[in-house]
């Protein structure tokens, strides 16, 4: 009777603790707990969890081998369909696909099959050395990735173990897009596991050239022409932020949390031997309620400020992961529900004086299922802050579809592809949030895959 | 790494280098941009672009030491590199998407100042490859100050002006400015500003007197200068844009710059980026 054990719990940094400090918040399982953990599942024989799974690991597969000790067989059977498993076990919305339709879930806990999943990656990374390493026989032909986030590291290393020359542009400074800039250190640790889930796409003989800026530096086109590249995947993310179009938006000390997330990640503005100088006010107020939000938040929160979430809709409605806003109360934000911005107030100097809200009420489910906020008249009232961060959510970077002829997009600026990433332009391929906008890193991932297996079979036909 | 391969000091705080950069040189345009940081722990830092040579695969920037960035970029030395020069950024110059025949028509003035005269020379002498010989408005406090004359004249009609009248006209470019339309028979139909925010306002008040149509290229905070961020929000005729991706030239009358200057000192008083209260290892 397996399932009579409880979900093993995690360790984590004390909350208080955290709250002032960069440092990851999950300590993830030791060996004896990720076995007594991997000893509750019940190895269903329709396993539902891989059905809920974007990318359908094995998961009882790997959870198997993980209770009976064998880490290097449970590498294996995730590396099958996943290339990023430390980033996902981590990042991954668990609660409402793999876990969230295990069967123990109904009565109990469902197996902690992320924190498994991010025990099993970090351990491939401590052991990368020891594993064997795939016989690669180069077949001389070229593919250029646009991006290093998830959906263009995942590509490039699958057409890098078919056999293809593979060299990723890279916008930015440093490799791994959102991984880098959008999520944050006590998230998802850059050195520890960024960085190398990065340097193991490199062993596989993947080049990467940052600061190119496909659609500047050089076009889809120059790729194809000039540098005598057979096919371009493109997965250049969503990074373009939205502002609400609201009163005083433009004050100064309101920030899209891009702007304030890729200060503190990318830049490293949190660490004072770093340049680049980021602003979190006394007293922040964080608009949205999805994982950026969150992640603003709590950045904001161990900057130094007050930090506060105003959502439209109810906790029921928030977007986040159900950890991400669990950890965020834990660590002293305030989350005022029910609540929409109309407009932000300035000071004598043009400085965040306080935001300006309404009440909301909630009315019928709108086309997204979800109950739509309604404003309750005349409710008006006014938080005093002197920071606003808007996480409101991205879309794709027009430069590329500007910069290339016969690439389609959608009204919402998104490439339009087909499911195996192929676009409306023959050996232009694309996926992750540059296709669907913004999203997870798990879909962005397999897009990157299904992609590398198109990309291979169109130049195969040529 | 991004070596320079030359560097000169123009005035003393003020240093032209060419950069081996060959990608952003092959791709250039004439009022476009660069972000360069000078080493790992650096900011990320946005040049207007001074010319460039794709057979050489060097990119000359000016850069003027005001912050502590700035500082470290100009203190660099030939030989040394910068950790990272990505570009070319923005749009080029609305003048390159005129047909030929239209161009050669303009009557066209540019008007520059201080670190703005050396973002100005593409755009000058891109024109006169074209068979358009510009003027050229370049202003200074005084005559030790200005930068990139003797380059200038060699492309355009330059008209120089101190505040201290140790050269050139005795006043402000927007003094000058009236003085060649009104003293000078001049006519203009395309204005191009570069300059100090605070003279890129008062210059384009003056060209809306006249009714000359301008353009003008706003410096703006940015950090990845890719359109990530919005640091760089600016309004232009009530509509916020970003200058890194619908800039950096907008509509000089339709452009707020009062927002734009506040915007400009959001981080002026920050402990990191300024130089007396910064307390990082970087300088030992």
């Amino acid at each position: 009777m397996a399932n009579r054990i409880p979900r093993v719990p995690v360790r984590e940094q004390d909350p208080q603790a955290r709250a002032t400090n960069f440092e990851e918040v999950c300590y993830g399982y030791n060996f004896e707990e990720a076995t007594l953990e991997a000893s509750r599942c019940l190895n269903c024989p329709k396993p539902r969890c891989v059905g809920s799974c974007p990318v359908h690991i094995d998961i009882p597969g790997f959870i198997h081998h993980v209770a009976g000790g064998d880490l290097a067989a449970a590498a294996a059977t995730i590396a099958a369909d996943s290339s990023l498993p430390s980033v996902c076990g981590r990042v991954c919305p668990q609660e409402s696909q793999c876990e969230g339709s295990c069967v123990l879930g109904i009565k109990s806990e469902p197996v902690a099959i992320g924190k498994l999943e991010r025990y099993v990656g970090d351990w491939a990374i401590e052991h990368a050395a020891e594993l064997p390493k795939p016989e690669i026989t180069p077949n001389g032909r070229k593919v250029a990735v646009v991006g290093s986030g998830p959906a263009g590291l995942a590509c490039a290393s699958d057409l890098a173990r078919l056999g293809y020359q593979v060299k990723i542009f890279e916008a930015l400074h440093d490799v791994g897009g959102v991984l880098v800039y959008g999520i944050p250190e006590f998230r998802l640790p850059k050195e520890r596991i960024v960085a190398r889930e990065v340097e193991a796409v490199k062993r596989l003989g993947v080049e990467i050239e940052t600061d190119v800026i496909v659609g500047r530096t050089l076009t889809v086109d120059d790729l194809l022409d000039r540098e005598g590249y057979d096919a371009v995947f493109v997965g250049s993310g969503a990074g373009l932020p939205r502002f609400m179009g609201i009163e005083g938006e433009n004050l100064n000390g309101v920030f899209s949390a891009n702007e304030f997330l890729t200060r503190a990640n990318l830049m490293h503005a949190y660490d004072d031997d770093y340049d680049t100088p980021i602003y979190p006010g006394r007293k922040a107020v964080i608009v949205g309620g999805g994982n950026v939000a969150m992640d603003a938040v709590r950045t904001a929160k161990r900057l130094g400020a007050e930090a506060v979430i105003v959502y439209r809709r109810s906790e029921a409605e928030l977007p986040a992961r159900v950890e991400e806003v669990h950890h965020a109360k834990q660590e002293g934000i305030e989350f005022r529900m029910l609540t929409n911005p109309v407009r932000v107030i300035a000071d004598e100097k043009g400085n965040v004086a306080g935001i300006e809200c309404v009440e909301m009420e909630l009315g019928e489910p709108d086309e997204s299922g979800r109950r739509s906020p309604i404003v309750k008249e005349g409710s008006n009232f006014t938080i005093d802050c002197d920071v606003v961060i808007m996480a409101l959510g991205t879309s794709p970077n027009p430069l590329i579809k500007s910069t290339t002829k016969g690439l389609d997009t959608n009204r919402r600026g998104c490439i339009v592809a087909d499911e195996e990433g192929r676009t409306t332009r023959p050996g232009v391929f694309a996926g992750g949030d540059a296709v669907t906008g913004a999203a997870t890193v798990i879909l962005a991932m397999g897009a990157g895959r299904r992609a590398a297996k198109a990309i291979d079979a169109y130049i195969s036909g040529k | 790494m991004f070596e320079i391969t030359s560097r000169r000091e123009l005035s003393p705080n003020i240093v032209e280098m060419k950069v081996h950069a060959p990608r952003v040189a092959a791709s250039a345009k004439p009022g476009q941009f660069v972000i360069v940081r000078t080493d790992s722990h650096g900011e990320r830092i946005p040049l207007t672009i001074c010319d460039f040579d794709a057979d050489k695969g060097t990119v000359t920037i000016v850069t003027q030491a005001i912050g502590l960035s700035s500082r470290k970029i100009v203190d660099l030395r030939e030989g040394d590199a910068f950790a990272d020069f990505a570009g070319p950024l923005g749009n080029p110059s609305d003048l390159l998407d005129l047909p030929e025949e239209e161009l050669r028509k303009k009557r066209i003035l540019f008007v520059a100042g201080g670190v703005g005269t050396a973002p100005v020379y593409p755009q000058v002498k891109w024109l006169k490859e074209h068979g358009v010989t510009a003027d050229v408005i370049i202003g200074a406090k005084t005559r030790d100050l200005f930068t990139y004359v003797d380059e200038m004249k060699t492309v355009g009609n330059v008209f120089l002006c101190t505040d201290d009248g140790s050269e050139g006209f005795h006043g402000m470019v927007t003094g000058l400015m009236k003085d060649l339309i009104d003293n000078q028979g001049k006519t203009y139909d395309h204005c191009v500003i570069i300059g100090p925010m605070i003279m890129m306002k008062f210059a384009s008040l003056t060209t809306k007197e006249y009714g000359i149509p301008t353009m003008v290229s706003l410096n703006a905070l940015m950090v990845d200068g890719t359109g990530m961020c919005g640091a760089c929000r600016v309004t232009v005729d009530g509509k916020t844009r970003f200058t890194c991706v619908e800039g950096p030239e907008f509509d000089a009358h339709k452009v707020d710059f009062d927002e734009a200057m506040r915007r400009q000192n959001m981080y002026r008083d920050n402990r990191k980026t300024n130089p007396e209260t910064h307390n990082c290892k970087c300088h030992g």
